[in-house]
């Protein structure tokens, strides 16, 4: 089995295979030496976005936040080391930190086809070390509830998210962070901890109580531990994937109940601050709708001597221009979330507004008010992105009325879909109930360049795969993974899990199918609604992508020439983690009402059928005598009086 | 069940069935088809309900303006189709992405067997066009689809225009839980299965398509829309699919709930619900419906759009709007209600169609008749079958009255295997030659007779089937010698069991196809016996041969469309049936032209053979 051949093989080589693997075919001829080019899960920094903005002061004539500015040079120089996923804070303060620190922000951008993208960040700092010090019992801001639960079962990491909808990367790009449909959860432990899988359902089922989720159905059904896929986001270097456990409930349905214990997490509450504007009527009155929660340790400074706590709470948003906004395209914050600005959350560092004014250099595709003389640019995804700030502890932006709601106007209608670099779809082919095929599509829309994806599938058991029918084709040739991990599945104990790496060639599709067999589970296995179908994750897709501005060899543009000839690492490439759409599939299903009537007719068949023929194959017949005569039986009778055998 | 281990109770069972063999057969005959024609009767029935709670109670308010709107959209796709003479691709992509759809296309390509001369295809390029409404906040597993053929000419514009209209006025609603995917496709069934095929990636019949690129998850439920004028007076639903698959009935019965609470005229196969049923023409409405439901079933042909979704099992309908030059007309706003209605009601469903009954025949909308009260009627004539054959097997295994002729007996009451083996062969492969022949030989025989392609096949299909009548019975006595008494009656054993087997297997799957042949065949393996008058009986078994059933089936089929032709007519449509079912076969997949040559013709082969044994 193609399985066996490099199962042995430690994750932490595919890790460097793939760095390496992208640094050669992206021709990148900086050495890599820092630990981070070796973590595949390294975002872009900003330094270089930083550098490059300062660079463009000059040449552009707007008026940029030149002290801002050069205060993020150092910051994030400083920063940057040991943040490195979050390109939105570029600009950020560099005052002397408090005890615990609280930093928000809201990005709005307006999306290709005509949406608007809103997502909130709200980060959490907290100057403690578990590991250290095992009792803790003050909090400032970090949320006391969630802090327990750190320290009680040795979390390293906790990764979890609520998403309603699917992410429509044709339509909308990329996200800032991306999560599967349904709930998602993934904790790194800490390597004190014995026994792993009982402290995870332990956690599991208190965090299902916190956020008020069905996170209680995590069991040993639907968790696995990817060897590859998931690695830690923080500092240490621990690799082990026994402490890791990933789990995702694609069925979970997220809704305001969900919404308000996250919002409790939060220093402020919705009081003030920007979670004012979250509002559940609206958010839920979207096209898609996405909460997460990170915590993960980060260092304190630049030495990174100790460390610190991490708590980033993200809310992603889709309003449908089309469904609300009449046809007119006009927006404000007003009318997406029914509330205006009126400050910040006193307890914030920093709060800002960032609006994505990229593709209106000029104005000419929609309008800001009120217009703001801050602007920002940051490397967001491998796209070069600017950004105009508010900044809301400057009373400046509330304006005389002393409230902000920021308003746009679009001019241009909605195009096609977009080429998305890499993108991914998923589908169950054939017919019938006994077996199908899954397919498993990743496209590749680089024009000349190949990149390696770690392609993560985890199939409940009641789906029997058929893993020697595994085939990977690109371009119509096979197309050989590197790497594969499969761990099959055991029924009602485990499901199948299935890693890959895998080289997509430019400018393809490349196909992953593999058959499976519908199981039939015993009647009690089934859910109250079988004929609705079971559910089967997302797939996880995650790669280093090449950059949209690596991509752009010939720009010269608006850039000094000594700066361009070799395209520098931290914009060559960054990280993406694409989920598929889930899978709804229908197993053999029977007829419910179904138990009386076999009962009936098994008993019919059982008493008359059976019975008869039991009857007429256990009896013995005789030729019955015709009982004598009269005669005959008197002398019998006195035959035995006298002691001889009758006749 | 003393009656089997007493031997003499036994024994007078039998005695007694044997005895009244004849006179129950006949007795059986008559009430299946008593009871067949019963079914219709509206007492007999159940009246519909809706068996889905998340359909049943819930309503839905319908709001659709614009269908005026719609007719306009309807005219400008008909514009473009004639200035391009063939699908308008282009400006169906241009026109669903300006109403907000994820608009994907696929190309596909097919070569018939044999030119179809109905529809006057032969090599068949096309391209269908779908576009994707993705519903708020649903994570892309469940979808619905609704769809509308772009045929050549000026038929079904106005379903186009109906469903962009719909798809423009769904995109502004919030409700949908379900994405719906608005498909137009080419070359109906034919675009309609490679859309299918591609949807499922599967590929059953040798089609050339492209892969899709936007899917929903599976889908739920399918309408097909089929408008052919401005004016519509009455909506018919068409239910029959390929190899007589119908959809659950909540289905039909949503299309009911909502014809009525709009006051929309409805008929099923065309005919209008009468509620004089005590009356002579009020029944004979309902029987006239119910036949042509059970002859639509029997053909196995999917009679709309809608019929290849059932084999992915997709509850799918197709609507059609009939213009009959009535006095209440109904408008495109209406049918646009009607339709989102529907659409919202499928919206509402937890899970797929599967309250409701999937084995059904309907007298009318209102009513049906469920597997429950049909199988009776097919049981008593299978039941025919089983009679006959335990009165073959008494007489087998009953050793003659007579002492001096036992010797002779033995030496012919076990004949050989081969004697019962060669003719089953022999039947068999003509069987198989009907199957293959028609369609190789096409080239063949259009160099050597003056034929289009299209008859060739259809003759040599006649041909071979007469040849097979004059096959069997000529070989059989070469190679066997002298037949005996007891060969034909083993021989007819096994012939009456395969027939019961066949008939009984048939009509699980299709109801109207099993009980069609039963009541032509039955009768034929009742009476058959090398003793009967041979040039009657010859000509009696022809005249229930699975050809002539065919034939009969065409003229009394036009007889209840109210649309009677004179013989010749008939014989013309008599071949383009064949042809068409030919078809079918390659193109679709359906299974009655392999089911009658492979199996069904063979089996009245040895009924022949045993007419003629020697």
């Amino acid at each position: 089995m193609a399985a066996h051949r490099c199962g042995f093989l430690p994750p932490l080589f595919i890790l460097c295979a793939l760095s390496v693997l992208t640094v050669t075919w992206t021709q990148e001829t900086i050495p890599l030496g820092s630990h981070r080019a070796a973590a595949a899960d390294s975002k872009p920094t900003d330094t270089k976005s930083v550098a490059q903005t300062t660079e463009q002061l000059a040449v552009e004539q707007r008026q940029w936040e030149a002290t801002e500015v050069e205060e993020a040079t150092s910051a994030a120089a400083a920063v940057s080391k040991q943040d490195n996923s979050s390109p939105e804070d570029v600009v950020q303060t560099s005052t002397p930190k408090p005890k615990d620190e609280f930093q928000e922000e809201l990005v709005v951008r307006p999306l290709h086809s005509g949406d608007i993208y809103a997502s909130f960040q709200f980060r959490t700092l907290w100057q403690t070390d578990f590991t250290r010090e095992r009792k803790v019992s003050h909090y400032g801001l970090f949320p006391k509830s969630l802090g327990q639960v750190i320290s009680k079962f040795s979390v390293r990491e906790l990764h979890i998210s609520f998403t309603q909808g699917y992410w429509r990367t044709m339509q909308w790009g990329q996200p800032f962070l991306s999560s599967p449909p349904g709930a998602e959860l993934w904790v790194w432990f800490q390597d004190t901890v014995t026994d792993v899988d009982g402290t995870w359902k332990e956690l599991a089922n208190v965090l299902s109580g916190i956020f008020c989720a069905s996170l209680n159905f995590i069991d040993s059904t639907n968790t696995v531990q990817p060897t590859a896929s998931f690695k830690p986001l923080g500092i240490g270097n621990v690799t082990d994937h026994r402490f890791l456990r990933y789990a995702t409930l694609p069925r979970e349905i997220v809704c305001t109940e969900n919404l308000t214990p996250w919002k409790k997490l939060l220093p402020c509450g919705t009081k003030a601050g920007l979670a004012v504007l979250l509002k559940s009527e609206k958010l839920f009155h979207s096209s898609f709708y996405s909460q997460a929660v990170h915590i993960r340790p980060v260092c304190q400074d630049w030495q990174c001597k100790t460390a610190s706590w991490e708590l980033r709470q993200t809310l992603n948003v889709v309003f449908d221009l089309h469904n609300s906004g009449q046809g007119k395209r006009e927006w404000s914050l007003f009318k997406m979330f029914s509330r205006t600005l009126t400050e910040a959350c006193p307890l914030a560092s920093t709060s800002k507004i960032y609006i994505d004014v990229t593709d209106n250099p000029e104005g000419e595709q929609f309008e800001l008010s009120p217009a703001t003389a801050l602007l920002s640019q940051a490397v967001v995804l491998g796209d070069r992105r600017t950004f105009s700030v508010y900044d809301l502890t400057q009373q400046i932006t509330f304006g005389t009325v002393r409230s902000l709601n920021v308003l746009m106007r679009w001019k241009s209608s909605e195009g096609d879909m977009l080429r998305p670099l890499l993108h991914a779809e998923r589908y169950v082919a054939g017919y019938g109930l006994q077996t199908g095929e899954i397919h498993t599509l990743m496209y590749n829309n680089h024009p000349y360049r190949s990149f390696p994806v770690l392609l993560l599938d985890s199939v409940p058991w009641y789906l029997r795969m058929y893993i020697h029918t595994l085939t990977v084709t690109s371009k119509g040739k096979d197309n050989k993974p590197s790497y594969i991990h499969y761990q099959p599945s055991k029924d009602r104990v485990r499901p199948h899990l299935l890693e890959m790496l895998v080289q997509l060639p430019p400018n393809s599709v490349t196909e992953v199918t593999v058959e499976f067999e519908r199981a039939l589970l015993k009647w009690t296995e089934y859910t109250p609604d079988p004929n609705h179908g079971f559910y089967v994750g997302s797939s996880v897709i995650s790669s280093l992508v090449p950059s949209l501005v690596a991509l752009d060899t010939n720009s010269t543009w608006q850039r000094p020439l000594f700066s361009t000839f070799f395209p520098c690492k931290e914009e060559s490439s960054y990280f993406v983690r694409v989920y598929t759409e889930p899978l709804l599939v229908n197993l053999p299903t029977p007829d419910f009402s179904m138990p009386y009537n076999v009962i009936c007719l098994t008993c019919t068949v059982v008493a008359v059928g059976y019975g008869s023929l039991y009857n007429l194959l256990t009896r013995t017949f005789q030729i019955e005598e015709p009982s004598p005569g009269l005669a005959k039986r008197l002398a019998n009778i006195i035959r035995r009086m006298r002691g001889v055998p009758p006749l | 069940m003393g009656l089997l281990s007493d031997p003499n109770r036994r024994r007078a069972l039998i005695n007694l069935l044997t005895r009244l063999n004849a006179p129950i057969c006949v007795v059986c005959y008559m009430a299946g088809f008593a009871c067949f024609m019963g079914l219709s009767f509206e007492p007999f029935t159940l009246r519909t309900y809706m068996s889905e709670n998340a359909m049943g109670s819930t309503m839905v308010e319908e709001r659709f303006p614009a269908g005026e709107r719609a007719l306009a959209t309807g005219r400008e796709f008909a514009a473009h189709k004639k200035k391009i003479g063939g699908m308008p691709v282009d400006w169906l992509v241009k026109t669903m992405q300006a109403r907000g759809l994820e608009v994907f296309t696929q190309s596909f390509s097919r070569t018939l067997p044999f030119p179809d001369e109905n529809k006057e295809r032969y090599m068949v390029k096309g391209t269908n066009v779908y576009g994707i409404l993705r519903a708020p906040r649903a994570p892309r597993t469940e979808a619905l689809v609704l769809s509308a053929s772009c045929s050549p000419g000026d038929e079904n514009n106005q379903a186009v225009g109906l469903l962009l209209g719909l798809a423009q006025y769904f995109r502004n609603q919030i409700y949908f839980a379900k994405d719906l995917i608005f498909l137009v496709n080419e070359h109906d069934l034919i675009g309609m299965q490679a859309w299918l095929e591609g949807y499922h990636h599967t590929n059953t019949t040798g089609m050339d398509w492209t892969p899709l690129h936007g899917r929903g998850g599976s889908i739920q439920a399918a309408l097909s829309l089929e408008l052919n004028s401005h004016v519509v007076t009455s909506l018919d639903l068409v239910l029959e699919g390929l190899n007589g698959q119908l959809p659950n009935l909540d289905l039909a019965n949503l299309f009911y709930a909502f014809c009525q609470k709009l006051s929309v005229l409805c008929t099923i196969e065309g005919k209008l619900q009468r509620n004089d049923w005590d009356s002579v023409s009020g029944y004979s409405q309902a029987v006239q419906t119910m036949m042509l439901m059970v002859m639509k079933q029997a053909s196995g042909r999917p009679w709309g759009d809608h019929g290849l979704f059932l084999r992915y099992h997709i509850e799918a309908a197709t609507i059609k709007g009939i213009n009959s030059f009535r006095q209440d007309k109904t408008d495109a706003t209406t049918i646009g209600r009607l339709l989102e209605g529907m659409y919202r009601k499928l919206n509402n469903l937890l899970e797929r169609l599967h309250q409701s009954y999937f084995f059904y025949l309907m007298p009318s909308l209102s009513n049906f008749v469920s597997i429950g009260y049909y199988m009776p009627a097919f049981g008593l004539l299978a039941v025919i079958l089983l009679l006959r054959a335990l009165d073959l097997w008494v007489q087998l295994v009953t050793p003659p009255p007579r002492n001096e002729e036992r010797v002779n007996d033995i030496a012919q009451s076990c004949p050989g295997v081969l004697s019962i083996l060669i003719p089953l062969v022999i039947s068999h492969l003509t069987g198989v030659a009907l199957y293959m022949l028609p369609v190789r030989f096409q080239e063949m025989a259009v160099e050597h007779f003056p034929v289009s392609e299209t008859e060739a096949v259809v003759l040599t299909a006649i041909a071979v089937y007469t040849a097979g009548l004059a096959l069997p019975h000529n070989t059989h006595r070469l190679l066997s010698g002298e037949g005996t008494e007891q060969g034909w009656r083993v021989l007819k054993l096994v012939a009456v069991l395969y027939l019961a087997v066949l008939l009984g297997c048939t009509a699980l799957i299709n109801f109207s196809l099993g009980f069609i042949l039963a009541l032509t065949l039955v009768p034929v393996a009742a009476f058959v016996t090398p003793h009967v008058p041979k040039v009657l009986s010859a000509f009696a078994l022809v005249f229930l041969s699975p050809a002539c059933t065919l034939l009969f089936s065409v003229f009394f089929y036009q007889e209840l469309q109210e649309m009677p032709v004179s013989f010749q007519d008939g014989w013309i449509l008599y071949l383009s049936v064949i042809s068409q079912g030919i078809l079918d076969h390659y193109l679709y997949g359906s299974l009655v032209y392999p089911l009658i040559a492979l199996l069904v013709y063979p089996c009245w082969l040895l009924f022949w053979n045993i007419l003629f044994w020697k």
